[in-house]
């Protein structure tokens, strides 16, 4: 797992207090992790805080998995 | 008119977590008022207050997991999570879960809050200024708003009947459950948790507080002594986090399911003061009209009352209700017993007027009167029996507790023992 994944990871489990082998690249924060639309708005901003990016609402929309989050981000902080 | 008791009882505050804790404590005439170590206090006036014990749930400690799932704790104000706890232990007691789609109709929820969500208000500030808006949190409204306290409970125990908050200061928890009764005896539903909850220990409160001379300053060698109502040495009130509620119930749906009856609401009287927006009047014209307006309620004469949970904040104020009182009560004054138990809660201020129903309740339950502690040298001269220091028995059949707030809102709750 890359050093992007891991903290996306972590991100994750901190902030829908959920366990850590449900974080995988193909979970869905809604169907999956448990998330409402406001923790995936606010899963967003801690991208942004942790990675220091800017995420912005249209590219925040199709952000919906984990490996969405981590693809993201990725590409953004190389 | 239906008739609307009490079937369940829950409490956080600082006497402990559980109904049955706080009552011990009030019995022992303990103190619940400590030094505050968990924010900076060293430039504000008034460094103590009435602090819940937190732990991991057992001696009476307030464990916040019990509540409410960490994540979302996360999300809100204490206030919210308190009033979650106190829920929890009331529907519990009640033992009414209604699951069936009818049943959940009927059942509602009437919680308040005196000021909400101020901390979390405080820090939203400090990241909108210093980060920006895009950093402001999506459940920084949720977590803030008062009703979200009834729209929480409301979630976790399924009630989907009346949904409703009270916001009148101290006066809030007195005016929720006296107007859930109301919901209840108008048949607008058939159980309601109602109650108040604050979390106000925070700099900004103590500040504001502080700044209007209310809050007690001369105490903070000395917590334990610093809510001292009708005492010569009373300083101003100490502020309290907590929550308080109880499940109201119409009568005959508590008795077909066999519930426990603590005691009957048969009393709920309501005026305005019309005159400052902190200080009561001199004569305490608008507590005597709201005592007054209650007893017409309950169809019962001054005379039948034989307890008074008195407002009494360890403030000037406090003398303006005992002259209320005995305006009102007149030669039954001298057979009338009256204390302050924020002498040993400090003062809760949204949850204050909850949290003392259901000590008013447990003493009529019991026939006990909570004792008004650090009362060394009154400084009122009264007949009625302010029950100084200790607890004693009395038969009580009616007691009446009492809540003003600033805008000069007052409320006053009438409880008769259970008779059938």
């Amino acid at each position: 797992m890359s050093e992007v994944a891991e903290k996306v990871k972590n991100i994750v489990i901190d902030h829908l207090g959920v366990d850590a082998d449900k974080v995988v690249l193909e979970a869905s924060f809604i169907e999956d992790l448990g998330a409402d639309s406001l923790d995936t708005v606010e899963l967003v901003m801690a991208f942004e805080e942790a990675f220091g990016v800017e995420i912005p609402d249209d590219a925040a929309e199709t952000i919906l998995t984990v490996g969405d989050a981590v693809k993201f981000l990725e590409k953004a902080t190389a | 008119m239906r008739r609307v008791v009490i079937t369940g009882l829950g409490m956080v505050t600082p006497l402990g977590c559980g109904v049955e804790q706080n009552w011990a404590a009030i019995k022992a005439g303990k103190s619940g008022i400590r030094r505050i170590e968990s924010i900076p206090v060293d430039d504000i006036a008034c460094q103590i207050a009435g602090i819940i014990p937190r732990g991991d749930g057992t001696n009476g400690t307030f464990n916040p997991d019990h509540a409410m799932d960490p994540k979302d704790q996360r999300k809100v104000d204490d206030f919210i999570i308190f009033s979650m706890e106190a829920a929890r232990q009331a529907v519990e007691d009640s033992g009414w879960q209604p699951t069936e789609y009818e049943d959940q109709a009927r059942s509602g929820v009437l919680v308040g809050s005196g000021i909400g969500g101020i901390n979390g208000i405080v820090e939203a500030g400090y990241t909108l200024r210093d980060k920006g808006p895009r950093r402001v949190s999506p459940f920084f409204i949720p977590g803030r708003l008062i009703n979200l306290t009834a729209g929480y409970i409301s979630i976790a125990h399924g009630y989907k009947g009346p949904n409703s908050s009270v916001v009148t200061a101290c006066s809030t928890g007195s005016h929720a459950i006296g107007d859930a009764a109301r919901l209840i005896a108008n048949d607008e539903a058939d159980v309601m948790i109602a109650g108040g909850a604050e979390s106000p220990i925070c700099r900004l409160s103590l500040a504001g507080f502080a700044s209007m001379k209310a809050l007690c300053f001369a105490f903070n060698d000395r917590p334990e002594q610093g809510s001292r109502p009708y005492d010569r040495d009373r300083d101003g009130f100490v502020m309290g986090e907590g929550a308080g509620i109880v499940v109201v119930e119409e009568l005959e749906h508590a008795k077909k399911r066999g519930a426990t009856i603590y005691g009957e609401i048969v009393g709920y009287g309501m005026s305005g003061d019309a005159y400052h927006i902190t200080a009561p009047s001199e004569d305490g014209d608008g507590a005597y009209r709201c005592m007054k307006a209650a007893l017409r309620h309950a169809k019962i004469s001054p005379d039948e009352i034989g307890y008074v949970n008195a407002h009494g904040t360890s403030t000037m104020a406090d003398g303006i209700e005992v002259g209320a009182v005995e305006r009102l009560f007149g030669d039954a004054a001298k057979n009338l017993a009256m204390s302050s138990t924020k002498s040993m809660t400090g003062h809760l201020l949204g949850a204050a007027g909850a949290i003392e129903a259901i000590y008013t309740t447990l003493a009529v339950r019991d026939s006990i009167l909570p004792p008004t502690i650090n009362l060394d040298n009154p400084n009122v001269e009264t007949p009625i029996d302010l029950v100084p220091h200790k607890a004693k028995e009395k038969k009580l059949r009616y007691a009446l507790s009492n809540s003003f707030g600033f805008g000069g809102t007052n409320a006053s709750l009438i409880v008769k023992a259970f008779e059938g």
